[in-house]
């Protein structure tokens, strides 16, 4: 159906192409799934047989693409309309106009269909995909799981031969992505529709390809096989195919049902060793964690961990019960942090107020608000001192109302410092509104959210970045800068700190990237890593971050969990907002989930995620009833009962 | 049915009439054409425009209200309509201020108040500044600022009661790739508003503050970039989705619509600048109509490039016909009272004398109620109104 002959792509202004020597078929009625780290030009490879690339985007294409015989090179996108459909990540970039009905009709308006053949597919579309109550909604209102099945129902009604994909679940959580999943899979096989689909999140849709293709490098040729061949030797795979690897179980399992199958003999070696101790204690399950190899990158051996791992690797030796363990290596920058007794936040301001009036930084920039705030500083630092005895943040009872919506009720939560909780729940749960209250975007109808002492929507907000940072869903949003360097120096005046503070944190959190670098020209897990280290610059106690790994590959989640243990031994409190079920097995030593606005479930990770169907990591459901939750562990055991 | 009484034991005429009558809920199928309502709302503009009556005047602002109250939705657009009222009031304000302010050419005997005048040359006559103020002035600037405000009040229970979007799309076929351009650019409003709100709260995460020229600066190019980076995508996606596919048209064809579209507008500004000029009367009008029959030939002959079909064109059923004609019968009615009874429909302000509400055109007004009565209920507004019926027949 869709043919590449020694396809080579190529954008103006770079020295190596991007896709060189793609030699291949994907036969008709195929699900095919494209894998690969980030950027080896999986998106490049989809735009091809749409023919966006290159008549759109620009390039070099060399070779050839044919398409149910048509050649891309002759056909430009719109005359291929008939025969590909393309859907993207961000269903939002993808709608042309505002009603699902009028969206679903758009493409076949475009194409000179008869009204009566329109009227029909219409109808036909709502049905297949679940659609129908939602037919006169503007789409502006919908969910992000029904925005996506609105997205590939206005490709399908041109009753497209083909269906390209570009990691249409990265962003939903992981209900919605089933149902995304569901309807793909009913396509496949019902249809006969030949799917193309590039997705990071293997976890979801391994089980349903039936021939992947790897990517494994920039610029190196594809290997097409059967799925569990290549996860094999993908550098990119699934836990499930992980832990197969591990239990050497042939033929490698896909999918939770395969290798439950196949599990009945790593339950019963598992059965004798304890799983890890009970997660409760940030301290403890540091200690756990911090065995060697056990963190992060461990499948991939290219990862670069930065050094904020080996704190829990120094840490962990004591196994320290307390909440905070003292900083084995302090962070750079001049305060040394407290006692240790933990994050004394007391310190911080002060500290960082005489490094404020010592180096004299942002004086000259703003000299009015620069004084006030020195002034305030100094007026309040008697009142801040009791309250700040408290480290840990506490939100009792917090409401929060839009309107008419009540999007948070009641809601209840502590974090103590050093302890890392994952919340979780559906799209519009209110995880995003429970971050913006505790970092004083949001301010609460009812009830009170304290950290550090103090109310975040009643505080200055230069006064809050050095209490609490918030990693932003599109970290894009905190860069404003032209360079890497501009934005240090920013971040280090904003927080009132030391020169080269921040530029100290991207080094560590960034190795490698030069001063002059443009924001813009980062991938999607640097900018994540600068926009954190901006964050820190303040030195936050608490850090919030949402929805981390939206769009980040396996290499790069792996190098985030490194970073976030590190913070979390060193005593900052972190919550996740994430639908990301193994990131939260991986890090969280307690998950709440939410739901409508309540919080349904609140407790160590591993009781909380295990009984779960939704929320369950893929080794959980595996082992269950144990309380395995990620690879690492069940390695770790093994490999210390060996 | 809710709403009709217990069953009767036969269907007299006068029951199916009222079942024929009651208006149906809102969907797609049954929607009216935005044109519709745009033709009821200028109707009752024209009538506004004929009068200064400010009773009269209330009345259409009231029927227009009732009218936007009745059948409005929750789209966004449906919102507009406070934002309108309010710019009616400022307009009434500003009329006022600049009646106190700059004086007025109406002659007067009952003196208000008198403000400082400031002296001006001499080749400044004509104009006042400050001065006496009188009740007539005040009464004249206000039923002609009454006016203005009823106008913008009738185009915003337009703008309130249709949807752009499909007004937009009932343009012809050669002016379809426009339209979209309009309908893109409109969804595009919205998402940098919540770009600019993202931004912003992004920028307190930094702990800047929010406000001032540099926050303004800072944010302005990013969100300048977010917007142009999701057109792109959205020119992508119709790119990929057909858009601007056209069919084969034979060259004559081609170059007959180009003279035809092009002669056709030189016609229309020919014809118009023949209205406005004292002479041209005679031939002004054949030739701005010629021009227009023209220029909608070359239109109706581009629309052949284009291959692409309607999904669920608005129909123009009876409903559309009855909420067009009323806006119309409106207009026609307050035009004929204007040539009849001049003196009702424009109050006297010298010497002042209350104003009488005409019974006639009064009555005429009302005319514009009957949407409330024809159009099809929006679904919220008809469950907001059936719950309660409902729940009474549950007590019951």
């Amino acid at each position: 159906m869709i043919r590449f002959e020694r396809v080579s792509v190529r954008y103006e202004g770079t020295e190596h192409p991007t896709l060189s020597g793609v030699d291949l078929t994907v036969p008709e009625g195929e699900l095919v799934l494209l894998v690969g780290p980030s950027g080896v030009g999986k998106s490049t490879l989809l735009g091809t047989v749409s023919g966006l690339v290159p008549h759109f985007t620009g390039g070099l294409l060399s070779g050839r693409v044919t398409v149910d015989g048509r050649d891309t090179r002759t056909h430009k996108p719109r005359e291929l309309a008939d025969l590909v459909g393309t859907v993207g990540q961000d269903p939002l970039a993808h709608f042309v106009t505002d009603t699902v009905e009028d969206e679903l009709a758009y493409g076949m308006e475009s194409l000179g269909l008869a009204p009566d053949v329109m009227r029909r597919r219409v109808e036909e579309t709502l049905d297949l995909l679940g659609l129908a109550e939602l037919r006169d909604r503007p789409i502006a209102t919908l969910s992000g799981g029904q925005q996506q099945r609105v997205a590939i129902g206005s490709v399908l009604t041109p009753h497209p031969k083909v269906l390209v994909l570009d990691e249409p679940t990265s962003a939903l959580d992981p209900a919605a992505a089933e149902e995304v999943l569901a309807v793909l899979q009913r396509l496949v096989h019902d249809l006969g529709t030949t799917v193309l689909m590039a997705e990071h999140r293997l976890e979801r849709v391994v089980q349903y390809a039936d021939q992947v293709v790897l990517l494994p490098a920039p610029g190196a040729p594809p290997v097409l096989g059967p799925p569990a061949e290549i996860m094999k030797v993908s550098p990119v795979r699934p836990p499930v195919a992980e832990l197969g690897l591990l239990a050497g179980w042939d033929p490698l399992p896909l999918s939770v049902r395969d290798a439950r199958r196949g599990a009945g003999g790593l339950r019963e070696r598992l059965a004798d060793l304890s799983p890890p101790a009970p997660t409760g204690t940030p301290g403890a399950s540091e200690g756990m964690s911090g065995a060697p190899e056990g963190t992060s990158g461990s499948h991939l051996p290219g990862a670069s961990v930065p050094a904020g791992t080996d704190v829990p690797r120094a840490s962990g030796p004591g196994r320290t019960p307390g909440p905070v363990v003292a900083a084995a290596r302090p962070p750079p920058g001049p305060p040394p942090r407290g006692g240790a007794g933990g994050p004394a936040v007391s310190a911080v301001p002060r500290a960082w107020g005489r490094g404020c009036t010592g180096g004299r930084v942002g004086a000259a920039a703003r000299p009015r608000p620069g004084r006030l705030a020195r002034l305030l500083g100094r007026g309040s630092a008697a009142p801040v001192t009791p309250a700040a005895a408290d480290p840990v943040t506490r939100v009792d009872g917090l409401g929060v109302r839009r309107g008419r919506v009540e999007a948070l009720r009641r809601v209840t939560l502590t974090v103590a410092p050093g302890e890392t909780v994952a919340l979780m729940g559906r799209n519009g749960a209110g995880k995003s509104t429970l971050l913006g209250a505790l970092v004083g975007m949001i301010e609460p109808t009812s009830g009170t959210v304290r950290v550090g002492g103090l109310a975040p929507a009643r505080t200055d907000p230069r006064a809050m970045v050095r209490r609490v940072g918030l990693v932003p869903q599109e970290p894009r949003d905190l860069l404003y800068a032209d360079t890497v360097a501009a934005e240090c120096a920013a971040a280090d005046q904003d927080a009132g700190a030391v020169a080269g503070t921040c530029r100290a944190l991207v080094s560590e959190l960034l190795p490698g990237v030069g001063d002059d670098t443009h924001p813009r020209d980062l991938s999607e897990g640097q900018r994540l890593a600068l926009a954190l280290a901006l964050v820190l610059t303040g030195r936050p106690p608490l850090l919030l971050l949402d929805e981390p790994t939206r769009g980040l590959d396996y290499a790069a989640k792996g190098r985030l969990v490194g970073v976030l243990r590190g913070l979390a031994a060193e005593g900052h409190a972190i919550v996740l907002a994430t639908h990301d079920v193994e990131l939260a097995a991986e890090l969280a030593h307690r998950v709440v989930i939410l739901a409508d606005g309540e919080v349904v479930a609140d407790g160590p990770t591993g009781q909380v995620v295990v009984s779960s169907p939704a929320f369950a990591p893929q080794t959980a459901k595996i082992l269950a009833p144990q309380e395995w939750l990620t690879v690492s562990q069940v390695r770790d055991a093994l490999e210390a009962g060996a | 049915m809710t709403a009709s009484p217990a069953p009767a034991p036969a269907s007299t005429p006068v029951r199916l009439l009222r079942r024929a009558l009651h208006a149906p809920e809102a969907d797609r199928a049954n929607a009216l054409p935005a044109g519709a309502w745009w033709l009821w709302a200028l109707g009752l503009a024209t009538a506004a425009s004929r009068t200064t009556n400010p009773l009269l005047l209330g009345l259409l602002i009231g029927v227009a209200g009732y009218v936007v109250a009745a059948r409005r939705t929750d789209a966004p657009w449906a919102r507009s309509y406070g934002a309108f009222i309010k710019l009616g009031l400022f307009v009434v304000a500003l009329r006022l201020v600049f009646s106190v302010f700059l004086g007025s050419q109406i002659p007067g005997t009952h003196t208000v108040f008198t403000l400082p005048e400031l002296p001006l040359p001499d080749w400044a006559q004509g104009v006042r500044i400050g001065g006496r103020v009188t009740a007539e002035q005040l009464v004249f600037s206000l039923y002609d600022g009454m006016k203005l405000a009823t106008l913008l009040i009738c185009v915003g229970a337009a703008n309130s009661l249709a949807n752009p979007a499909r007004l937009l799309k009932s343009l012809p076929g050669a002016l379809y790739e426009a339209g979209v351009a309009v309908v893109v650019a409109m969804t595009f409003a919205p998402n940098m508003v919540a770009d600019v709100v993202r931004l912003r709260t992004a920028r307190r995460l930094r702990g800047r503050p929010t406000g001032g020229v540099r926050a303004v600066a800072q944010i302005g190019l990013p969100v300048l970039e977010g917007a142009l980076e999701r057109s792109v995508a959205v020119a992508a996606s119709m790119d990929a989705r057909g858009y601007g596919r056209t069919a084969q048209v034979p060259a004559a064809v081609r170059h007959t619509t180009n003279v035809l579209t092009l002669g056709g507008l030189l016609g229309v500004c020919a014809g118009t600048y023949g209205l406005l000029a004292a002479q041209g009367a005679v031939y002004g009008l054949p030739l701005l109509l010629a021009g227009l029959v023209v220029a909608m030939a070359g239109l109706r002959l581009g629309g052949r490039r284009s291959v692409r079909t309607r999904y669920r064109p608005d129909r123009w059923g009876v409903r559309a016909w009855l909420v067009a004609c009323s806006g119309a019968a409106v207009a026609a009615a307050m035009i004929w009272a204007g040539a009849v009874d001049p003196e009702a429909l424009r109050p006297g302000v010298v010497p002042l004398t209350a104003p009488v509400l005409p019974l006639w055109p009064a009555a005429a007004a009302l005319i514009g109620l009957l949407p409330a009565l024809v159009a099809p209920v929006p679904p919220s507004n008809r469950a907001a109104v059936d719950r309660p019926a409902q729940r009474g027949k549950e007590q019951a």
